[in-house]
Protein backbone atom coordinates (compact mmCIF):
# COMPACT_ATOMS: atom_id res chain seq x y z
CA UNK A 1 0.00 0.00 0.00
CA UNK A 2 2.74 2.39 0.98
CA UNK A 3 4.72 1.60 -2.11
CA UNK A 4 1.74 2.44 -4.21
CA UNK A 5 1.48 5.79 -2.50
CA UNK A 6 5.07 6.59 -3.25
CA UNK A 7 4.76 5.97 -6.95
CA UNK A 8 1.37 7.63 -7.29
CA UNK A 9 1.21 10.63 -5.03
CA UNK A 10 -1.81 12.86 -4.55
CA UNK A 11 -1.47 16.31 -3.09
CA UNK A 12 -4.84 16.88 -1.50
CA UNK A 13 -7.13 15.78 1.28
CA UNK A 14 -10.68 14.72 0.50
CA UNK A 15 -13.09 17.66 0.12
CA UNK A 16 -10.26 20.17 0.21
CA UNK A 17 -10.94 23.60 -1.28
CA UNK A 18 -8.62 24.14 -4.25
CA UNK A 19 -7.96 27.07 -6.58
CA UNK A 20 -7.18 26.97 -10.32
CA UNK A 21 -3.65 25.77 -10.98
CA UNK A 22 -3.27 23.75 -7.81
CA UNK A 23 -1.37 20.48 -8.33
CA UNK A 24 -3.66 17.58 -7.46
CA UNK A 25 -2.01 14.33 -8.45
CA UNK A 26 0.77 12.65 -10.37
CA UNK A 27 1.02 9.25 -11.96
CA UNK A 28 -1.74 6.82 -12.87
CA UNK A 29 -4.71 8.97 -12.06
CA UNK A 30 -7.35 10.14 -14.48
CA UNK A 31 -8.23 13.78 -14.85
CA UNK A 32 -11.93 14.17 -14.07
CA UNK A 33 -14.18 17.19 -14.09
CA UNK A 34 -12.66 20.64 -13.80
CA UNK A 35 -9.09 19.40 -14.00
CA UNK A 36 -6.49 19.26 -16.72
CA UNK A 37 -3.26 17.40 -17.43
CA UNK A 38 0.06 19.00 -18.19
CA UNK A 39 3.28 16.98 -18.43
CA UNK A 40 1.65 14.02 -16.69
CA UNK A 41 0.45 16.01 -13.72
CA UNK A 42 -3.15 16.78 -12.86
CA UNK A 43 -4.07 20.34 -11.93
CA UNK A 44 -7.34 21.95 -10.88
CA UNK A 45 -8.88 24.36 -13.38
CA UNK A 46 -11.69 25.80 -11.24
CA UNK A 47 -12.25 26.74 -7.63
CA UNK A 48 -13.96 23.82 -5.93
CA UNK A 49 -13.74 20.80 -3.70
CA UNK A 50 -11.54 17.85 -4.74
CA UNK A 51 -12.69 14.29 -4.63
CA UNK A 52 -11.00 11.04 -5.57
CA UNK A 53 -13.38 8.59 -7.20
CA UNK A 54 -11.62 5.33 -8.04
CA UNK A 55 -8.42 6.84 -9.48
CA UNK A 56 -10.37 9.67 -11.07
CA UNK A 57 -9.63 13.09 -9.66
CA UNK A 58 -12.69 15.35 -9.75
CA UNK A 59 -13.15 18.94 -8.68
CA UNK A 60 -16.72 19.82 -7.75
CA UNK A 61 -16.79 23.41 -8.94
CA UNK A 62 -18.20 26.07 -6.66
CA UNK A 63 -18.55 28.46 -9.55
CA UNK A 64 -19.24 27.51 -13.16
CA UNK A 65 -21.64 28.28 -15.99
CA UNK A 66 -23.90 26.02 -18.01
CA UNK A 67 -22.57 24.43 -21.20
CA UNK A 68 -25.24 22.97 -23.52
CA UNK A 69 -25.39 19.21 -23.99
CA UNK A 70 -27.68 17.31 -26.34
CA UNK A 71 -30.64 15.86 -24.44
CA UNK A 72 -30.55 18.32 -21.53
CA UNK A 73 -33.89 19.71 -20.39
CA UNK A 74 -33.47 23.42 -19.78
CA UNK A 75 -35.56 26.47 -18.98
CA UNK A 76 -35.06 29.54 -21.15
CA UNK A 77 -36.64 32.86 -21.95
CA UNK A 78 -37.47 34.24 -25.38
CA UNK A 79 -34.88 36.85 -26.24
CA UNK A 80 -35.94 37.70 -29.76
CA UNK A 81 -38.76 36.79 -32.16
CA UNK A 82 -37.30 36.14 -35.59
CA UNK A 83 -38.69 35.41 -39.04
CA UNK A 84 -38.99 31.66 -38.70
CA UNK A 85 -38.17 31.03 -35.07
CA UNK A 86 -37.08 32.40 -31.75
CA UNK A 87 -33.77 33.17 -30.09
CA UNK A 88 -33.80 31.78 -26.56
CA UNK A 89 -31.62 32.87 -23.67
CA UNK A 90 -30.58 29.68 -21.87
CA UNK A 91 -28.03 31.20 -19.46
CA UNK A 92 -25.14 29.68 -21.41
CA UNK A 93 -22.33 31.19 -23.50
CA UNK A 94 -24.49 30.56 -26.57
CA UNK A 95 -28.03 31.63 -27.42
CA UNK A 96 -30.30 28.79 -28.47
CA UNK A 97 -32.58 28.65 -31.49
CA UNK A 98 -36.14 27.34 -31.52
CA UNK A 99 -37.70 26.86 -34.93
CA UNK A 100 -41.29 27.80 -35.60
CA UNK A 101 -42.08 24.52 -37.35
CA UNK A 102 -41.04 22.67 -34.21
CA UNK A 103 -43.52 24.54 -32.04
CA UNK A 104 -46.43 24.60 -34.49
CA UNK A 105 -46.04 20.89 -35.38
CA UNK A 106 -47.19 21.71 -38.91
CA UNK A 107 -45.51 23.44 -41.84
CA UNK A 108 -44.84 27.06 -40.98
CA UNK A 109 -46.08 29.73 -43.36
CA UNK A 110 -44.95 33.26 -42.62
CA UNK A 111 -48.07 34.76 -44.20
CA UNK A 112 -50.50 32.81 -41.98
CA UNK A 113 -48.78 32.63 -38.62
CA UNK A 114 -47.86 35.49 -36.36
CA UNK A 115 -44.94 34.18 -34.32
CA UNK A 116 -45.28 36.58 -31.41
CA UNK A 117 -48.79 35.26 -30.76
CA UNK A 118 -47.31 31.85 -30.10
CA UNK A 119 -44.31 32.93 -28.04
CA UNK A 120 -43.47 36.54 -27.30
CA UNK A 121 -40.37 38.21 -25.96
CA UNK A 122 -39.89 37.36 -22.29
CA UNK A 123 -41.99 34.19 -22.38
CA UNK A 124 -40.48 31.26 -20.53
CA UNK A 125 -40.24 27.78 -22.00
CA UNK A 126 -39.15 24.34 -20.94
CA UNK A 127 -37.23 22.77 -23.81
CA UNK A 128 -34.81 20.04 -24.68
CA UNK A 129 -31.53 20.57 -26.50
CA UNK A 130 -31.94 18.80 -29.84
CA UNK A 131 -28.54 19.48 -31.34
CA UNK A 132 -25.38 21.31 -30.45
CA UNK A 133 -21.72 21.23 -31.43
CA UNK A 134 -18.73 23.55 -31.43
CA UNK A 135 -19.64 25.09 -34.75
CA UNK A 136 -23.38 25.61 -34.28
CA UNK A 137 -25.57 27.26 -31.70
CA UNK A 138 -27.74 24.87 -29.71
CA UNK A 139 -31.09 24.04 -31.26
CA UNK A 140 -34.11 23.42 -29.04
CA UNK A 141 -37.21 21.29 -29.34
CA UNK A 142 -40.49 21.37 -27.45
CA UNK A 143 -42.02 18.40 -29.23
CA UNK A 144 -42.13 16.08 -26.25
CA UNK A 145 -44.54 15.73 -23.33
CA UNK A 146 -43.77 18.09 -20.47
CA UNK A 147 -42.03 20.61 -22.69
CA UNK A 148 -43.37 23.94 -23.92
CA UNK A 149 -44.47 27.33 -22.69
CA UNK A 150 -44.59 27.98 -18.95
CA UNK A 151 -47.91 29.47 -17.90
CA UNK A 152 -47.75 29.41 -14.12
CA UNK A 153 -45.41 28.86 -11.20
CA UNK A 154 -42.37 30.56 -9.77
CA UNK A 155 -38.89 30.64 -11.24
CA UNK A 156 -35.63 30.56 -9.33
CA UNK A 157 -31.99 30.37 -10.30
CA UNK A 158 -29.18 28.36 -8.72
CA UNK A 159 -25.58 27.73 -9.77
CA UNK A 160 -25.80 25.04 -12.49
CA UNK A 161 -23.24 22.87 -10.66
CA UNK A 162 -25.66 22.56 -7.74
CA UNK A 163 -28.45 20.94 -9.79
CA UNK A 164 -27.22 17.35 -9.12
CA UNK A 165 -27.43 18.07 -5.39
CA UNK A 166 -31.00 19.32 -5.75
CA UNK A 167 -31.86 16.07 -7.52
CA UNK A 168 -30.09 13.96 -4.89
CA UNK A 169 -28.99 10.37 -5.11
CA UNK A 170 -31.30 8.63 -7.59
CA UNK A 171 -33.67 11.58 -7.31
CA UNK A 172 -34.21 11.12 -3.58
CA UNK A 173 -33.97 14.80 -2.68
CA UNK A 174 -36.25 16.19 -5.34
CA UNK A 175 -38.94 13.53 -4.95
CA UNK A 176 -38.94 14.15 -1.21
CA UNK A 177 -39.46 17.89 -1.71
CA UNK A 178 -42.18 17.27 -4.26
CA UNK A 179 -43.96 14.95 -1.88
CA UNK A 180 -43.66 17.16 1.18
CA UNK A 181 -44.76 20.38 -0.53
CA UNK A 182 -47.20 18.98 -3.09
CA UNK A 183 -45.44 21.01 -5.75
CA UNK A 184 -44.47 20.18 -9.27
CA UNK A 185 -40.81 21.03 -9.78
CA UNK A 186 -39.06 21.24 -13.13
CA UNK A 187 -35.27 21.41 -12.94
CA UNK A 188 -33.52 23.06 -15.84
CA UNK A 189 -29.98 21.70 -16.09
CA UNK A 190 -28.91 25.28 -16.83
CA UNK A 191 -29.66 26.29 -13.23
CA UNK A 192 -33.23 27.56 -13.61
CA UNK A 193 -35.90 25.84 -11.55
CA UNK A 194 -39.66 26.11 -11.99
CA UNK A 195 -41.82 25.47 -8.95
CA UNK A 196 -45.58 25.07 -9.47
CA UNK A 197 -47.85 24.37 -6.55
CA UNK A 198 -51.50 24.65 -5.57
CA UNK A 199 -50.85 27.86 -3.65
CA UNK A 200 -48.02 30.27 -3.05
CA UNK A 201 -47.33 28.94 0.44
CA UNK A 202 -46.27 25.57 -0.84
CA UNK A 203 -44.22 27.10 -3.63
CA UNK A 204 -42.39 29.34 -1.15
CA UNK A 205 -41.67 26.36 1.05
CA UNK A 206 -40.22 24.34 -1.81
CA UNK A 207 -38.11 27.31 -2.90
CA UNK A 208 -36.83 27.79 0.63
CA UNK A 209 -35.74 24.16 0.72
CA UNK A 210 -33.95 24.47 -2.63
CA UNK A 211 -32.17 27.64 -1.47
CA UNK A 212 -30.95 25.76 1.58
CA UNK A 213 -29.65 22.95 -0.61
CA UNK A 214 -27.75 25.45 -2.74
CA UNK A 215 -26.12 27.03 0.29
CA UNK A 216 -25.20 23.78 2.01
CA UNK A 217 -24.61 21.60 -1.03
CA UNK A 218 -21.22 20.37 0.19
CA UNK A 219 -22.35 19.13 3.62
CA UNK A 220 -23.36 15.57 4.44
CA UNK A 221 -26.74 14.36 5.65
CA UNK A 222 -28.46 17.10 3.72
CA UNK A 223 -31.57 15.13 2.75
CA UNK A 224 -32.37 14.49 6.41
CA UNK A 225 -31.94 18.11 7.33
CA UNK A 226 -34.12 19.28 4.46
CA UNK A 227 -36.83 16.79 5.48
CA UNK A 228 -36.64 18.16 8.99
CA UNK A 229 -36.83 21.75 7.74
CA UNK A 230 -39.91 21.04 5.67
CA UNK A 231 -41.66 19.23 8.52
CA UNK A 232 -40.89 22.03 10.97
CA UNK A 233 -42.14 24.68 8.59
CA UNK A 234 -45.33 22.76 7.96
CA UNK A 235 -45.92 22.31 11.67
CA UNK A 236 -45.44 26.04 12.18
CA UNK A 237 -48.02 26.75 9.54
CA UNK A 238 -50.54 24.39 11.10
CA UNK A 239 -50.13 26.20 14.40
CA UNK A 240 -50.71 29.56 12.80
CA UNK A 241 -53.87 28.37 11.13
CA UNK A 242 -55.30 27.18 14.42
CA UNK B 1 16.26 66.98 -9.43
CA UNK B 2 19.61 65.53 -8.35
CA UNK B 3 18.76 66.32 -4.73
CA UNK B 4 15.55 64.35 -4.96
CA UNK B 5 17.49 61.52 -6.51
CA UNK B 6 19.74 61.17 -3.50
CA UNK B 7 16.76 60.95 -1.22
CA UNK B 8 15.04 57.99 -2.92
CA UNK B 9 17.11 55.48 -0.97
CA UNK B 10 18.93 56.50 2.21
CA UNK B 11 22.30 55.26 3.49
CA UNK B 12 20.72 52.36 5.38
CA UNK B 13 19.10 51.13 2.17
CA UNK B 14 15.64 52.25 3.25
CA UNK B 15 13.42 53.71 0.52
CA UNK B 16 11.41 56.93 0.68
CA UNK B 17 8.24 55.12 1.77
CA UNK B 18 10.12 53.20 4.46
CA UNK B 19 10.52 49.89 2.63
CA UNK B 20 13.62 47.76 2.22
CA UNK B 21 14.90 46.99 -1.30
CA UNK B 22 13.10 43.64 -1.55
CA UNK B 23 9.93 44.57 0.29
CA UNK B 24 6.44 44.71 -1.25
CA UNK B 25 3.87 47.37 -0.53
CA UNK B 26 0.96 46.32 1.71
CA UNK B 27 -1.56 44.30 -0.26
CA UNK B 28 -5.30 43.79 0.14
CA UNK B 29 -7.36 41.58 -2.16
CA UNK B 30 -11.09 40.95 -2.27
CA UNK B 31 -13.16 38.73 -4.56
CA UNK B 32 -16.80 39.03 -5.60
CA UNK B 33 -17.26 42.73 -4.97
CA UNK B 34 -19.62 43.37 -7.92
CA UNK B 35 -22.73 41.14 -7.63
CA UNK B 36 -24.03 42.01 -11.10
CA UNK B 37 -20.81 40.90 -12.82
CA UNK B 38 -20.05 37.24 -13.48
CA UNK B 39 -16.77 37.64 -11.66
CA UNK B 40 -15.06 40.53 -9.90
CA UNK B 41 -12.12 41.47 -7.73
CA UNK B 42 -10.71 44.48 -5.95
CA UNK B 43 -7.07 45.12 -5.15
CA UNK B 44 -5.31 47.65 -2.98
CA UNK B 45 -1.61 47.52 -3.70
CA UNK B 46 0.05 50.28 -1.71
CA UNK B 47 -1.86 53.35 -2.82
CA UNK B 48 -3.17 51.67 -5.97
CA UNK B 49 -6.88 50.94 -5.88
CA UNK B 50 -8.22 48.88 -8.76
CA UNK B 51 -11.60 47.31 -9.47
CA UNK B 52 -12.00 44.51 -12.03
CA UNK B 53 -15.24 43.13 -13.45
CA UNK B 54 -15.55 40.09 -15.74
CA UNK B 55 -18.52 39.29 -17.99
CA UNK B 56 -18.98 36.13 -19.99
CA UNK B 57 -18.37 33.88 -21.78
CA UNK B 58 -21.12 35.34 -23.92
CA UNK B 59 -21.89 36.13 -27.55
CA UNK B 60 -19.50 38.60 -29.08
CA UNK B 61 -20.71 41.95 -30.36
CA UNK B 62 -20.04 43.05 -33.05
CA UNK B 63 -20.28 39.54 -34.43
CA UNK B 64 -17.34 39.75 -36.86
CA UNK B 65 -14.94 39.89 -33.90
CA UNK B 66 -15.83 36.35 -32.85
CA UNK B 67 -13.49 33.50 -33.84
CA UNK B 68 -14.82 30.15 -35.06
CA UNK B 69 -12.07 28.21 -33.29
CA UNK B 70 -11.71 29.98 -29.97
CA UNK B 71 -13.00 32.41 -27.40
CA UNK B 72 -11.90 36.03 -27.61
CA UNK B 73 -10.70 37.85 -24.53
CA UNK B 74 -11.47 41.55 -24.54
CA UNK B 75 -9.76 43.75 -22.04
CA UNK B 76 -10.29 47.37 -21.16
CA UNK B 77 -7.87 49.10 -18.85
CA UNK B 78 -9.15 52.50 -17.83
CA UNK B 79 -7.99 55.12 -15.38
CA UNK B 80 -10.63 57.17 -13.64
CA UNK B 81 -10.23 60.94 -14.14
CA UNK B 82 -9.65 61.27 -10.38
CA UNK B 83 -7.09 58.46 -10.16
CA UNK B 84 -4.09 60.78 -10.47
CA UNK B 85 -3.14 64.25 -9.18
CA UNK B 86 -3.70 66.03 -12.48
CA UNK B 87 -7.14 65.19 -13.95
CA UNK B 88 -6.80 62.44 -16.52
CA UNK B 89 -9.02 62.72 -19.55
CA UNK B 90 -11.53 59.87 -19.46
CA UNK B 91 -10.94 59.12 -23.15
CA UNK B 92 -8.67 56.11 -23.70
CA UNK B 93 -5.10 57.31 -24.08
CA UNK B 94 -2.28 55.68 -26.03
CA UNK B 95 -0.93 54.26 -22.79
CA UNK B 96 -4.27 52.78 -21.74
CA UNK B 97 -4.74 51.08 -25.10
CA UNK B 98 -1.31 49.55 -24.79
CA UNK B 99 -1.92 48.39 -21.22
CA UNK B 100 -5.24 46.84 -22.27
CA UNK B 101 -3.37 44.78 -24.83
CA UNK B 102 -0.57 43.88 -22.44
CA UNK B 103 -3.00 42.77 -19.72
CA UNK B 104 -5.02 40.75 -22.22
CA UNK B 105 -1.94 38.97 -23.52
CA UNK B 106 -0.69 38.18 -20.04
CA UNK B 107 -4.02 36.58 -19.11
CA UNK B 108 -4.66 34.62 -22.31
CA UNK B 109 -2.13 31.82 -21.62
CA UNK B 110 -3.98 31.04 -18.37
CA UNK B 111 -7.29 30.41 -20.13
CA UNK B 112 -8.56 27.50 -22.21
CA UNK B 113 -9.62 29.71 -25.12
CA UNK B 114 -10.20 26.76 -27.45
CA UNK B 115 -12.96 25.33 -25.23
CA UNK B 116 -15.50 28.03 -25.96
CA UNK B 117 -15.41 28.92 -29.66
CA UNK B 118 -17.43 31.88 -30.97
CA UNK B 119 -17.77 33.44 -27.52
CA UNK B 120 -16.12 36.35 -25.80
CA UNK B 121 -15.16 37.37 -22.29
CA UNK B 122 -14.93 41.00 -21.26
CA UNK B 123 -12.51 42.13 -18.59
CA UNK B 124 -13.01 45.66 -17.34
CA UNK B 125 -10.17 47.11 -15.30
CA UNK B 126 -10.97 50.39 -13.60
CA UNK B 127 -8.12 52.17 -11.84
CA UNK B 128 -9.61 54.28 -9.04
CA UNK B 129 -6.32 55.48 -7.64
CA UNK B 130 -2.90 55.05 -9.22
CA UNK B 131 0.53 55.07 -7.61
CA UNK B 132 2.85 53.18 -9.92
CA UNK B 133 2.70 49.52 -10.88
CA UNK B 134 -0.97 49.56 -11.89
CA UNK B 135 -0.48 47.13 -14.75
CA UNK B 136 0.83 44.50 -12.37
CA UNK B 137 -1.88 45.08 -9.79
CA UNK B 138 -4.47 44.97 -12.60
CA UNK B 139 -3.23 41.58 -13.83
CA UNK B 140 -3.27 40.13 -10.32
CA UNK B 141 -6.84 41.34 -9.76
CA UNK B 142 -8.05 40.40 -13.25
CA UNK B 143 -6.84 36.81 -12.81
CA UNK B 144 -8.83 36.61 -9.58
CA UNK B 145 -11.93 38.03 -11.23
CA UNK B 146 -11.64 35.49 -14.06
CA UNK B 147 -11.35 32.61 -11.57
CA UNK B 148 -14.36 34.00 -9.71
CA UNK B 149 -16.42 34.05 -12.91
CA UNK B 150 -16.16 30.25 -13.11
CA UNK B 151 -13.99 30.19 -16.22
CA UNK B 152 -11.56 27.25 -16.18
CA UNK B 153 -7.96 28.39 -15.82
CA UNK B 154 -4.55 26.75 -16.05
CA UNK B 155 -3.31 28.85 -13.16
CA UNK B 156 -3.80 32.21 -11.54
CA UNK B 157 -1.60 34.94 -12.99
CA UNK B 158 0.38 37.06 -10.56
CA UNK B 159 2.29 40.15 -11.53
CA UNK B 160 4.90 42.26 -9.83
CA UNK B 161 7.57 44.75 -10.93
CA UNK B 162 11.18 45.31 -10.03
CA UNK B 163 13.44 48.11 -11.16
CA UNK B 164 16.57 50.11 -10.73
CA UNK B 165 16.59 53.11 -8.47
CA UNK B 166 19.84 54.93 -7.70
CA UNK B 167 22.07 52.04 -8.77
CA UNK B 168 20.30 49.39 -6.74
CA UNK B 169 17.68 46.88 -7.82
CA UNK B 170 14.45 47.24 -5.85
CA UNK B 171 11.11 45.44 -5.77
CA UNK B 172 7.66 46.87 -6.49
CA UNK B 173 8.35 50.46 -7.55
CA UNK B 174 5.86 53.13 -6.62
CA UNK B 175 5.12 56.31 -8.56
CA UNK B 176 8.11 58.46 -7.52
CA UNK B 177 10.61 55.63 -8.00
CA UNK B 178 9.09 54.79 -11.34
CA UNK B 179 9.43 58.37 -12.58
CA UNK B 180 12.84 59.20 -11.11
CA UNK B 181 14.39 55.75 -11.24
CA UNK B 182 16.43 54.29 -14.09
CA UNK B 183 14.44 51.21 -15.07
CA UNK B 184 11.22 49.29 -14.45
CA UNK B 185 10.69 45.59 -15.21
CA UNK B 186 7.11 44.33 -14.82
CA UNK B 187 6.74 40.55 -14.79
CA UNK B 188 3.55 38.47 -14.87
CA UNK B 189 3.93 34.88 -13.84
CA UNK B 190 2.00 31.63 -13.38
CA UNK B 191 3.62 30.13 -10.26
CA UNK B 192 2.39 26.52 -10.55
CA UNK B 193 3.40 26.18 -14.17
CA UNK B 194 6.53 28.29 -13.68
CA UNK B 195 5.68 30.28 -16.80
CA UNK B 196 6.19 33.97 -17.46
CA UNK B 197 3.32 35.59 -19.38
CA UNK B 198 4.50 39.20 -19.37
CA UNK B 199 7.97 40.65 -19.40
CA UNK B 200 8.59 44.28 -20.19
CA UNK B 201 11.41 46.68 -19.56
CA UNK B 202 11.41 50.44 -19.50
CA UNK B 203 14.85 52.04 -19.05
CA UNK B 204 18.41 50.82 -19.22
CA UNK B 205 19.84 47.85 -17.36
CA UNK B 206 22.99 45.77 -17.76
CA UNK B 207 22.41 42.04 -18.44
CA UNK B 208 23.35 41.24 -14.83
CA UNK B 209 21.02 43.87 -13.46
CA UNK B 210 18.23 42.67 -15.74
CA UNK B 211 18.58 39.11 -14.49
CA UNK B 212 18.58 40.28 -10.91
CA UNK B 213 15.47 42.41 -11.51
CA UNK B 214 13.56 39.58 -13.20
CA UNK B 215 14.38 37.17 -10.38
CA UNK B 216 13.40 39.73 -7.79
CA UNK B 217 10.10 40.41 -9.55
CA UNK B 218 9.38 36.68 -9.75
CA UNK B 219 10.09 36.34 -6.04
CA UNK B 220 7.65 39.18 -5.50
CA UNK B 221 5.05 37.28 -7.52
CA UNK B 222 5.60 34.22 -5.35
CA UNK B 223 4.94 36.35 -2.30
CA UNK B 224 1.68 37.72 -3.74
CA UNK B 225 0.39 34.33 -4.96
CA UNK B 226 -0.59 32.94 -1.52
CA UNK B 227 -2.51 36.15 -0.80
CA UNK B 228 -4.28 35.80 -4.14
CA UNK B 229 -5.29 32.20 -3.41
CA UNK B 230 -6.40 33.16 0.05
CA UNK B 231 -8.62 35.94 -1.29
CA UNK B 232 -10.33 33.55 -3.70
CA UNK B 233 -10.86 30.91 -1.03
CA UNK B 234 -12.18 33.43 1.49
CA UNK B 235 -15.27 34.17 -0.59
CA UNK B 236 -16.23 30.50 -0.73
CA UNK B 237 -15.12 29.65 2.80
CA UNK B 238 -17.63 32.18 4.08
CA UNK B 239 -20.40 29.98 2.74
CA UNK B 240 -18.88 26.98 4.44
CA UNK B 241 -18.57 28.66 7.82
CA UNK B 242 -22.11 30.01 7.74
CA UNK B 243 -23.50 26.53 7.27
CA UNK B 244 -21.34 25.25 10.10
CA UNK B 245 -22.81 27.87 12.44
CA UNK B 246 -26.32 26.85 11.47
CA UNK B 247 -25.58 23.26 12.26
CA UNK B 248 -24.50 24.19 15.76
CA UNK B 249 -27.65 26.20 16.28
CA UNK B 250 -29.75 23.25 15.32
Amino acid sequence: MEEEKQTMPTYFEAKQLVTPGELLAEGEYHAGENTYVETGKIFASRIGLVDLDNKKVNVVALRAFYMPKVGDVIIGSVKEVGFNGWTIDIKAPYDALLRASDVLSRPFKPQNDELCQVLDQGDLIVAKIASYDRAHDPQLTVGEPGLGKITRGQLMQVTPTKIPRVIGRKGSMISMIKQETNCQIILGVNGLILVTGKDQENEDLAMKAIRKIEEESHTTGLTDRITQLLKEEKAKREEQKQ
Amino acid sequence: MSEKHEKLINKKGIRLDGRKADELRPLKLEVGVIPSADGSAYIEHGKNKILVGVFGPREVHPKHLSRPDRMVLKCRYHMAPFSVQERKSPAPSRREIELSKVIRESLEPALFLELYPRTGVDVFVEVLQADGGTRCASITAAALALADSGLPMRDLVVACAAGKVEDSIVLDLYDAEDKLGDADVPVAYMPNLNAVTLLQMDGILSPEEFEKAVNMAMDGCKQIYPLQKEALKTKYLKVKEETKDEEIEE
